[in-house]
C-alpha cells in the first residue's frame, strides 16, 4: 500500500504559508487562507496527482482561494496590517546592500499578480512554465508580470538613477567615486 | 552603452531577485503557529472516526 499523500502536507506547510503571507501581506488573512487550503487539500488529495509537485498543488490552491475572496469582496486593495514588513530579521546592512526592510515597503505595494509572480519564480524556485501552471495563464504573461514588477521596484527602490550609489553606502561611495572605478 | 544598460538590468534583477529570496526566507522560517498542527489532527481523527463508522 502506497503512502497517504496528506502525510506530505505537513512539510509544506511553512512554504504555504510564506506564500500566503507575501500574497495577503495581512497575518490573519494569511493563516485563514492557509487553513482553507489545508481542508481542501485535505477533502480533495484523491484530485492531486501522485508525482507532481504538491508544493505546487497546494500554492495553486491557496491562490485560487485568494483571488476568489478578493472577487467575492469586491476590491483590489487588501487590508495590509503591516506583518509582512514587520516580520523579520531587520538587520542593517553593512555590506552595503540595500535595506531589506525598504525593499520589503516597496514590494507591498506592487499589485497582487506582479507580487505572486516575483515570490514564484523569484524567490520559490519555481519555473515561468510551472508559475504559469499554477496561475493558469500563459507562460508569457507570467514572465511580464515578474518583469513589470521588476521594473516598479526599481523605480520606487531607485536603483536605476544614480548606478551604484543606491546599492552602496555612503563611506564605500566616497571610496569608489575618489578611485574613480565602479567595481562589478 | 547597450551593453552597459543589459548589465545594469541585469545586475538589478539579480539584487532584486536575492532580495526576494531574503524576504521569502524570512517568511518560510517563521514559527508555524500551533493551529495547523491541530488542524491536522482534527482532520486525521475525523477520518479514523469515518474509517471506524463504516
Amino acid at each position: 500500500m502506497s503512502e497517504d499523500p496528506r502525510n506530505e502536507l505537513v512539510e509544506h506547510l511553512p512554504a504555504l504559508r510564506a506564500f500566503a503571507l507575501s500574497l495577503t501581506r495581512n497575518g490573519a488573512t494569511a493563516d485563514d487562507m492557509v487553513q482553507d487550503t489545508v481542508v481542501k487539500a485535505w477533502t480533495n488529495i484523491d484530485k492531486f496527482k501522485p508525482g507532481t509537485k504538491m508544493r505546487a498543488w497546494l500554492f495553486t490552491i491557496l491562490r485560487n482561494t485568494y483571488y476568489s475572496s478578493r472577487r467575492k469582496l469586491n476590491r483590489e486593495v487588501a487590508d495590509v496590517d503591516g506583518v509582512f514588513t514587520a516580520t523579520l530579521s531587520v538587520k542593517p546592512e553593512h555590506d552595503g546592500r540595500m535595506q531589506l526592510s525598504d525593499f520589503k515597503q516597496a514590494f507591498e505595494l506592487l499589485p497582487d499578480e506582479q507580487r505572486e509572480a516575483l515570490i514564484l519564480v523569484g524567490a520559490s524556485g519555481f519555473s515561468y512554465e510551472e508559475a504559469a501552471d499554477m496561475c493558469g495563464v500563459a507562460v508569457g504573461t507570467v514572465k511580464s508580470r515578474a518583469n513589470r514588477g521588476r521594473a516598479k521596484l526599481t523605480e520606487l527602490l531607485h536603483l536605476d538613477e544614480e548606478g551604484p550609489m543606491e546599492l552602496t553606502d555612503r563611506a564605500t561611495m566616497a571610496v569608489i567615486s575618489g578611485a574613480g572605478t565602479v567595481p562589478q | 552603452m547597450t551593453d552597459n544598460k543589459s548589465k545594469d538590468d541585469e545586475r538589478i534583477a539579480d539584487l532584486i531577485d536575492q532580495n526576494l529570496k531574503m524576504v521569502y526566507s524570512d517568511l518560510v522560517q517563521e514559527q508555524l503557529p500551533d493551529r495547523f498542527k491541530d488542524l491536522l489532527d482534527v482532520l486525521k481523527a475525523q477520518d479514523a472516526e469515518q474509517k471506524g463508522n463504516s
